[in-house]
Order: structure tokens, then sequence, then C-alpha cells
């Protein structure tokens, strides 16, 4: 099973930390895992809303050496020149406190980045299940 | 159009946040709670998050510019009810929360701000309760 939730106005955040919430039970996350991804994915989210204005959040449950709940967050937006910059504590081209990412990165079991100036950004993270 | 209540209890206010709020709700509360602490010169801003399950950068923003506001109006801040894996996340995550006072409760929170002599006590014997 996959969920897709587009995000272009603000109250699609809402819409991801529901999803989330959804997700968590079906899986039976604990409570501290639950906060953590919502909370991750809150971040994520706000940043395609910020910085690419459009984008799209896939969520799945894979299969490898342990069951993962994964969310996907994809923009085509500018996308990121200096990633390694972009991960750190107080990072930021925009009036946040650059914790979105660093923070972000902190709370997930696995987390990636793929991003290139006018190539989009897409963000995966992970919790184990 | 929606909005977050807040009740006002002799010298203080007290809202209770009990959904997951789009950011422009959040900008709403942060709003009017500094026109409130304003119109009203209350001395004590309770925060009830009990009811929220995450706060994330934007939230906590709005947490402690609610913080900073309202001291410059000479009232205190205090966020209350927050739930552990909540409080957890907000330490890995790397939000700073200074000058945002947390109680455990409602009452916790009145208790400190009778000790500091910002609200007045109901009766002698409350006042003395606090640590
Ligand atoms: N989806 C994205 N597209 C393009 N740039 C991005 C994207 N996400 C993050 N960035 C860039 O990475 C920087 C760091 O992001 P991060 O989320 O850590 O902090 P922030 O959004 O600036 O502040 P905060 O998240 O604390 O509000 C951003 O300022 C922005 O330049
Ligand atoms: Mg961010």
């Amino acid at each position: 099973m996959i969920d897709i939730v587009p995000v272009a106005v603000e109250e699609d955040l809402v819409r991801v930390r529901q999803k989330v919430r959804q997700w968590a039970a079906t899986y039976a996350l604990s409570t501290l895992k639950t906060v953590k991804m919502q909370t991750a994915a809150s971040e994520l989210a706000r940043n395609i809303l910020v910085y690419a204005g459009t984008g799209t959040v896939f969520f799945s449950a894979i299969d490898g050496p342990r069951r993962e709940f994964q969310i996907i967050f994809e923009d085509q937006g500018p996308g990121i020149a200096d990633i390694e910059q972009a991960l750190q504590d107080g990072y930021t081209t925009g009036s946040g406190m650059g914790i979105g990412l660093p923070g972000t990165k902190r709370l997930v079991d696995h987390f990636e980045i793929v991003s290139a100036p006018g190539q989009g950004t897409r963000v995966i993270i992970a919790m184990r299940i | 159009m929606e909005r977050i209540p807040i009740l006002k209890i002799g010298d203080l206010l007290l809202v209770t946040i009990q959904l997951d709020m789009h950011d422009q709700l959040v900008m709403d509360l942060q709003k009017d709670i500094t026109n409130m602490v304003r119109t009203t010169e209350a001395k004590g801003v309770i925060l009830d998050i009990s009811g929220l399950d995450m706060v994330d950068s934007f939230i906590g923003r709005m947490l402690g510019t609610i913080a900073a506001m309202t001291a410059v109006m000479d009232a205190h801040t205090f966020v209350v009810g927050m739930q552990p894996a909540v409080a957890i996340t907000i330490v890995e995550l790397g939000l700073p929360l200074g000058g945002v006072h947390t109680a455990l409760n409602v009452e916790k929170a009145i208790e400190r701000l009778r000790a500091w002599g910002k609200i007045e006590a109901e009766s002698d014997d409350e006042a003395h309760e606090g640590d």
C-alpha cells in the first residue's frame, strides 16, 4: 500500500501529520516514534511549501532486513546547492532557525537527501517498525 | 473564522490547545495573546498543550515569540502539559525553548506565578504551597 499527499497550501501540512498518525497507528509504532515521525514530516513538508512551493509526500512500508515506515518528500523546486551546509544546525537561507533538516536527521532511523540546483529535492526518512 | 479561545481568569490568560493547528491558526493565536495581554494587563499566560501531539519548529517559534512579547509587557508565559514524547522530540530536534517557562500542569504554573508575586494568592494557605 502507498499513500500520496500533495503539498501546495498550509492546510496540507495538517493532512501530512494526520497521515503519519494513521500509518503509525496501523503499524503500532510507539508514541515516541510516532511523535518523532510527525515532527520530522511537519518540518520536511514545510520545507517543500516554503522553498519549492509545491511537492508530494509518499507514505509506504518497506521490507528489508527490518520492516520500515518510510516517507518520501519530493519537489521540483530550486534544489539545494550545498547539502552539507544545509544539514548544519542553524543554517538557513530563509527566516527559519535552520533546524528542519539537521533536526529531522536526528529524529529518524534513516535519512537520505538527494538534491541539486534546478533538479528539485527528495528527502527520504524511515523509522523501524 | 476559526480561532483558539483565550480565557481570562483574574490576572491570568488561559489557552488550551486541543487540535492540530495549521500555520495561520498558530499566527492568529500569537497575535491574539499579545493583544490580550496588552489590553487586559494580564500578568501570566498559561498555554496548556497537553492536547498537542507534536511541536515542530514553527510552533516552537510561536511559543518563544509569545514568551518574548509577553515578557516585554511584564507577563510570564508558561507552557504546561507537554507530553513526555513531545518533550524528548523537541530536545532531539534541537528546538531552543529559552524564555518559555514550563510546568507540569496549570496548578503548578499558578503556584509559581503566585510565589513570584505575579498574581495574588487566593488565600494565605495556598500562597505558601509553591516551592
Ligand atoms: N525542499 C527544499 N528545496 C530547496 N531548498 C531547501 C529545501 N529544504 C531545505 N532547503 C534549504 O536548506 C536550508 C535549511 O533547511 P532547514 O529546514 O534545516 O532550515 P530552515 O527551513 O531554513 O529553518 P527551520 O526549518 O528551522 O524553520 C533552507 O534554508 C533552504 O535553503
Ligand atoms: Mg525548514
